[in-house]
C-alpha cells in the first residue's frame, strides 16, 4: 500500500507492506538511521520521534497510520547546521555515553519541554519515564534538559 | 614515569572537556551496526530451541527453503565438519575444568532456549523471520534443571557427557585448615546464605553481526557489536572458522553499550561469516530484544554460603565462602575464570582477614550462559563481605562504620596481599579516608539522628553503608595466563604524527560509551603540547592496527591510556632529537615545553611541533642514521592490576503500606586515582550506581522449572527508569596507583560493585526493628511487603 508523509520537511511517498512499523519505514525505507530500536515491547523509547509535533514511539505506530503526518526525527532537529538547545544541552552536560538511547531521549525531551517549558527535576524524571538509558544513571540527562530549558529549549524544530 | 614528571604542560588532563563523540551522536549520525547499510545485503534469522533440554531427532528445512525470498537455510549438520565449536578462552586456573563443546548450530542436543538450531538467510529480515516458522524440528524433550544446587544433586538431568554431575570445575583458594580452626574457636560466628541473583546486562543496543566476503581477495570482514574486535578476530580465525588470521577483518562500529555482554564470542558472528561466503552477498543479523534476553549472556547467579568469625570486639578472624556459580548451558568465553579469579580471590574485600578459604563449584544448567557483567565477580564478592560485616555489626550491636574501620587494611600495609588467596598485591589504598569523607559528606551522625526520630514516628528509615576494594585495570599477561586466560592482557597503542602536525592515536581499546576519543586525545595532546582538535583517536578496526585486547574490566585508561603515554614518549624522544639537530645543539641541551623544542636557557630558539613534524616527513634534515616519519608503537603490560576503593552511604525509607523502598539520599566517595576527565568519570559512576541499584531493588532474571525465561521482556525484567533512581552526590579522594604512568585505577565498574550492598544494607537497616535479618534481592516492594507481613505474624 502507498504511504505519503513528510519527514524533516521533505515529502516522502513509498509503497510499503501494511505491517511495516513507522520506525522501520524511517530507518530502512527512508534511510534515516538516527532513530533506534532498543526493544520489541514499546518500553525503551529509543524510537521516539515527533509526529505532528508530539513525541511518540515510532515502534508502536504503523507507517500507514502516519499517512499525511509531519514527522521530525533527530536528523531534523538542528536548523541550518545550528544545533537545537536540547542537543547542545546533552553535549554540555554529558547527557550521553554510548549514545544509543540519545536520539529518542532528546525527542522525548523536546515533547516534555513543549508541554512544560520549565519543569522541575521531578517533572523531568516523570516526563522521561518512557525512555530507558542503561549508561548514564539519568542524572546528566536531567541536567541536560534543565540546561536546554534555560537556553531556549522550547524553540520549535526544523522546517515547518 | 608519571605525567606530572614529563616536561610538557598539563593543560587538558584533569579537565572536564566536552566529548568529541557527541556531535555525531546527538544528531543521529552515529553508525551503529544496524545503521550500516551495504548494497545487496541479505538478512539472517536464527531459530532458537523452544525447549531448555532436548535431543534433536530431525530437522526439515524444505518448507522454509521454498518460501519466496529465502536464499538458504543451514543447520548444525551443514557446519559440523567445517566450523569448530566456540572455545572457552579462560577455564578456571590451576584446576581441572570439564570443558564442553558448544556448537555454533546445535547438532544432536539443545541445552537452553537460546541454543541455535538453524539459520535462514533471505532477501528481507521479515521473510527470514517468517521462514523460521516453517522449519520443522522433531525434538525429544528431556527434563531440565535451572538451579545450580539442584543440578549438582544426585539424579539431576545431565547436560553434557563431558561434565559428570554438571560440574565444570571445583576450585579453591586460601587456607582451609586455618579458616576452619578460626571459625571453630571463634567468640562470634555469623552464617548466612546469599543468592546473588541472575541479571540480564541489557545494553540499549542489542547484539548483531554483519559479514562480507570478497571472493577476489579472499578476505572476510565482520562488523560486530563488540567490546573486543581483535579478540573476536583471533578466536574466529584460529579456533572456529579456520580462516587465515590475515584474511579476517573485524570491526566494531559505534557500539551501544556492552557492560560485558559484548565481550564474548557468539555463534551469530560465525554464522554471518559462513553465510556471506555461501551466498556471495553481505549478510546481516541483528537480534531482537527478546532474543537478547534469551540468548545473550547473563550475569551473576551465585548461591553463596558464608561464615565469618570474629572477636567480640569486632575484629574479623576468619572467612569461609562456599559458592555454587551457575555457568549456564555451555561455557561463555571467560566464565570460569571470572568466577575463580575475579570473585574467588576477592572475597575478603578491603579487610585484613587472617584466615580465608574460598571454594567454588562452577555448574552447568539449562539456562543462558553466565559470564562477566559490569563488575564481573567483584559485585558478587563485595556483596557477600559487606552483608556479612553488617550482620556482624548487628550481632555485636556495633556501628557498621566502626566495624569496617576496625578491620580495614591500613595504608602502611600496601602493597597488600590477602593471605594465601592467590591474589595480586593491592597496589595502594587509604580506605579509612574514603570512609571518613563519606561519613562527613552524608552527615552520618545527623542521618542516624533523623533515623531515630523517624523510628519514633513508626517510620521505616534505614541507613546503608558499604566499603569496597576491587580489582581492575586487567591485567599482567603472565599472571592472567596462569589464571587460565589463553592470551595476553597488555594493551597496544600507536602514535603517528602526520606531515602537517596532526596526530593519529590508535588504541587497542574498544569504547562503547566511555569517551576514549576524548580522554585519550586529552592525554596525547598534552604529551605533545598541541590542541585536542589536532589529535584523532582511532579504535575498533583490526585492520591497520596493532592487536588490542578491548574494553572491559575497567582497563582502558590504566592499560590502554598508559600504552598511549609510552608510545607518545617514544615519539617525543625522536622529536627532541630532530629538534636538537635542526637547532644545531646537542640533544641534552634542549627541552620540550609548550608544544616546541627549545634550547635550554635561550628563549626564542625553538622548533615547533609542526615544524618538526614537517621535517620528519621531508626526511632530508634528520640526525644521521635516523629514519623519517614520526611514529611509535608501544605495548603496556601492567606489572599489577589496579585496585580502586571507596565507601558509599545511602538513606532509604520504606512505605509501611506498600513495602516500596525509596532512596532519599545517596553519597558516593571513590578513589580511582588521578582523573583525566572528571565529567566522564562522574558519568561512569552515575551509570554504575544505577545498575547496582537495579540489582538491589528491581532486576532479576527468572526461569521456570522447564527452563523457560519468564522475565523475557522489558515488561518483566525491569531495568531502572528515571524515577527509579535518585540523585547521586559524588566525591573523590586521589591515591595514585604506582603500577602505571598515569597513576590511574579505572572507574567503570566501581559504582555497580558497591551500590548494591549499600542499598540492600539500607533496606535491611530500615527493616531491622521488625526483626528481619536478611532478604534476597531484588528487594522489590512486593518482596519487602511479604517479608514485613511474615515478620508481623511472629
Amino acid at each position: 500500500m502507498k504511504v505519503s508523509l513528510t519527514i524533516n520537511g521533505v515529502a516522502r511517498s513509498h509503497d510499503v507492506e501494511p505491517r511495516l512499523l513507522l520506525v522501520n519505514y524511517i530507518r530502512d525505507v527512508v534511510g534515516l538511521t538516527g532513530t533506534h530500536i532498543g526493544c520489541d515491547t514499546s518500553q525503551c523509547g529509543a524510537c521516539t520521534v515527533l509526529l505532528n509535533g508530539q513525541a511518540v514511539k515510532s515502534c508502536t505506530i504503523l507507517a500507514a497510520q502516519a499517512e499525511g503526518a509531519r514527522i521530525t526525527t533527530i536528523e531534523g532537529l538542528a536548523r541550518d547546521g545550528q544545533l537545537h538547545p536540547l542537543q547542545e544541552g546533552f553535549w554540555e552536560k554529558h547527557g550521553l555515553q554510548c549514545g544509543f538511547c540519545t536520539p529518542g531521549m532528546i525527542m522525548a525531551g523536546y515533547g516534555l519541554l513543549q508541554r512544560n517549558p520549565h519543569p522541575t527535576e521531578e517533572e523531568i524524571r516523570h516526563g522521561l519515564e518512557g525512555n530507558l538509558c542503561r549508561c548514564t544513571g539519568y542524572q546528566n540527562i536531567v541536567a541536560a534538559i534543565q540546561w536546554a530549558a534555560e537556553h531556549g529549549g522550547t524553540q520549535p524544530v526544523g522546517a515547518p | 614515569m608519571a605525567i606530572a614528571e614529563s616536561p610538557t604542560e598539563t593543560k587538558l588532563v584533569g579537565q572536564s572537556v566536552k566529548r568529541k563523540e557527541d556531535p555525531r551522536l546527538i544528531t543521529g549520525g552515529g553508525q551503529y551496526l544496524d545503521d550500516i547499510k551495504l548494497p545487496n545485503t541479505a538478512h539472517v534469522a536464527i531459530l532458537h530451541s523452544p525447549h531448555a533440554h532436548a535431543r534433536i531427532r530431525s530437522i526439515d528445512t524444505s518448507a522454509a527453503r521454498a518460501l519466496p525470498g529465502v536464499i538458504d537455510v543451514i543447520t548444525g549438520a551443514d557446519l559440523k565438519d567445517s566450523v569448530n565449536p566456540l572455545p572457552c578462552a579462560m577455564p578456571a586456573g590451576g584446576v581441572e575444568n570439564h570443558l564442553v563443546p558448544h556448537r555454533v548450530l546445535a547438532v544432536d542436543k539443545v541445552r537452553f532456549t537460546g541454543d541455535n538450531v538453524a539459520a535462514v538467510v533471505a532477501e528481507s529480515p521479515y521473510i527470514a523471520r517468517d521462514a523460521l516458522d516453517l522449519i520443522v524440528v522433531d525434538y525429544e524433550v528431556l527434563p531440565a534443571v535451572v538451579d545450580q544446587e539442584k543440578a549438582m544433586a544426585d539424579g539431576a538431568p545431565q547436560l553434557h557427557d563431558e561434565a559428570p554431575g554438571n560440574i565444570c570445575m571445583h576450585w579453591t583458594a586460601g587456607d582451609a585448615e586455618g579458616t576452619d580452626a578460626a571459625i571453630k574457636g571463634a567468640e562470634v560466628v555469623v552464617r548466612q546464605r546469599f543468592r546473588n541473583q541472575r541479571l540480564i546486562p541489557t545494553p540499549m543496543e542489542t547484539r548483531g553481526a554483519m559479514a562480507r566476503y570478497d571472493a577476489g581477495t579472499g578476505e572476510t570482514t565482520i562488523w560486530m557489536t563488540s567490546q573486543a574486535p581483535h579478540v573476536h578476530k583471533i578466536l574466529l580465525a584460529a579456533f572456529v572458522l579456520g580462516i587465515p588470521e590475515h584474511k579476517l577483518r573485524c570491526i566494531a562500529p559505534e557500539v551501544g553499550g556492552g557492560f560485558g555482554a559484548k565481550i564474548f564470542l557468539y555463534a551469530d558472528m560465525a554464522i554471518v561469516a559462513v553465510l556471506a561466503k555461501r551466498t556471495g552477498r553481505p549478510v546481516k543479523y541483528v537480534e531482537t530484544r527478546s532474543e537478547n534476553y534469551v540468548v545473550t549472556t547473563h550475569g551473576r547467579d551465585h548461591i553463596q554460603d558464608v561464615e565469618l568469625s570474629a572477636t567480640r570486639d569486632g575484629r574479623i578472624t576468619g572467612l569461609r565462602v562456599r559458592c555454587m556459580a551457575n555457568l549456564g548451558a555451555y561455557l561463555s568465553t571467560i566464565a570460569p575464570g571470572v568466577v575463580a579469579t575475579l570473585f574467588g580471590r576477592m572475597v575478603s574485600g578491603p579487610y585484613k582477614i587472617p584466615n580465608i578459604f574460598s571454594e567454588i563449584y562452577g555448574v552447568y544448567t539449562n539456562t543462558a550462559m553466565v559470564d562477566a557483567y559490569r563488575g564481573a565477580g567483584r559485585p558478587e564478592a563485595t556483596y557477600l563481605i559487606e552483608r556479612m560485616v553488617d550482620l556482624l555489626a548487628a550481632e555485636l550491636k556495633m556501628d557498621p562504620a566502626e566495624v569496617r574501620r576496625k578491620n580495614f587494611i591500613q595504608p602502611q600495609d600496601f602493597p597488600y596481599t590477602p593471605p594465601k588467596l592467590g591474589m595480586l598485591p593491592y597496589d595502594s589504598g587509604e580506605y579509612a579516608k574514603t570512609l571518613d569523607v563519606a561519613l562527613q559528606k552524608s552527615g552520618y551522625a545527623e542521618l542516624r539522628r533523623r533515623q531515630e526520630e523517624a523510628r519514633a514516628q513508626g517510620r521505616l528509615v534505614g541507613i546503608g553503608l558499604a566499603s569496597y576494594v576491587e580489582i581492575c585495570g586487567v591485567a599482567p599477561s603472565a599472571w592472567i595466563q596462569k589464571e587460565g586466560w589463553g592470551g595476553p592482557l597488555y594493551e597496544s597503542a600507536q602514535v603517528r604524527v602526520l606531515a602537517t602536525g596532526k596526530v593519529i592515536a590508535t588504541t587497542g581499546t574498544s569504547p562503547h560509551g566511555q569517551g576514549h576519543e576524548t580522554t585519550f586525545a586529552q592525554i596525547v595532546a598534552d604529551q605533545f603540547g598541541i590542541g585536542m582538535d589536532d589529535v584523532e583517536v582511532v579504535h575498533g578496526d583490526s585492520a591497520g592496527a596493532p592487536f588490542g585486547l578491548g574494553t572491559y574490566g575497567s582497563r582502558s585508561l590504566a592499560v590502554g591510556g598508559s600504552a598511549l603515554v609510552k608510545a607518545s614518549q617514544k615519539v617525543r624522544e625522536k622529536i627532541m632529537a630532530i629538534g636538537a639537530h635542526l637547532l644545531e645543539v646537542a640533544p641534552e641541551d634542549v627541552e620540550y615545553t609548550g608544544g616546541a623544542v627549545s634550547v635550554k636557557g635561550t628563549p626564542g630558539r625553538q622548533k615547533t611541533f609542526g615544524e618538526i613534524a614537517m621535517a620528519a616527513w621531508l626526511g632530508t634534515s634528520l640526525p644521521p642514521g635516523m629514519e623519517g616519519q614520526l611514529e611509535a608503537t608501544s605495548v603496556f603490560d601492567p606489572p599489577d592490576c589496579t585496585f580502586p576503593f571507596g565507601t558509599h552511604i545511602c538513606e532509604v525509607e520504606i512505605d509501611r503500606e506498600t513495602g516500596r523502598p525509596t532512596i532519599t539520599r545517596y553519597v558516593a566517595v571513590d578513589d580511582v586515582g588521578p582523573v583525566i576527565n572528571p565529567m566522564i568519570v562522574d558519568g561512569q559512576v552515575h551509570g554504575g550506581i544505577a545498575q547496582g541499584i537495579g540489582q538491589a531493588l528491581y532486576e532479576g532474571a527468572v526461569y521456570d522449572d522447564n527452563g523457560q525465561l519468564l522475565s523475557g521482556s522489558m515488561t518483566d525484567y525491569t531495568v531502572p527508569k528515571t524515577t527509579d533512581v535518585p540523585r547521586f552526590d559524588l566525591d573523590r579522594t586521589v591515591t595514585p596507583s604506582p603500577v602505571n604512568p598515569l597513576g590511574s585505577k579505572g572507574a567503570g565498574e566501581t559504582g555497580t560493585i558497591v551500590s548494591t550492598p549499600t542499598v540492600v544494607g539500607a533496606v535491611m537497616d530500615a527493616l531491622s526493628p521488625l526483626g528481619i535479618r536478611h532478604i534476597d534481592m531484588p528487594l522489590t516492594a512486593q518482596t519487602i511487603w511479604k517479608a514485613m507481613q511474615a515478620a508481623q505474624k511472629h
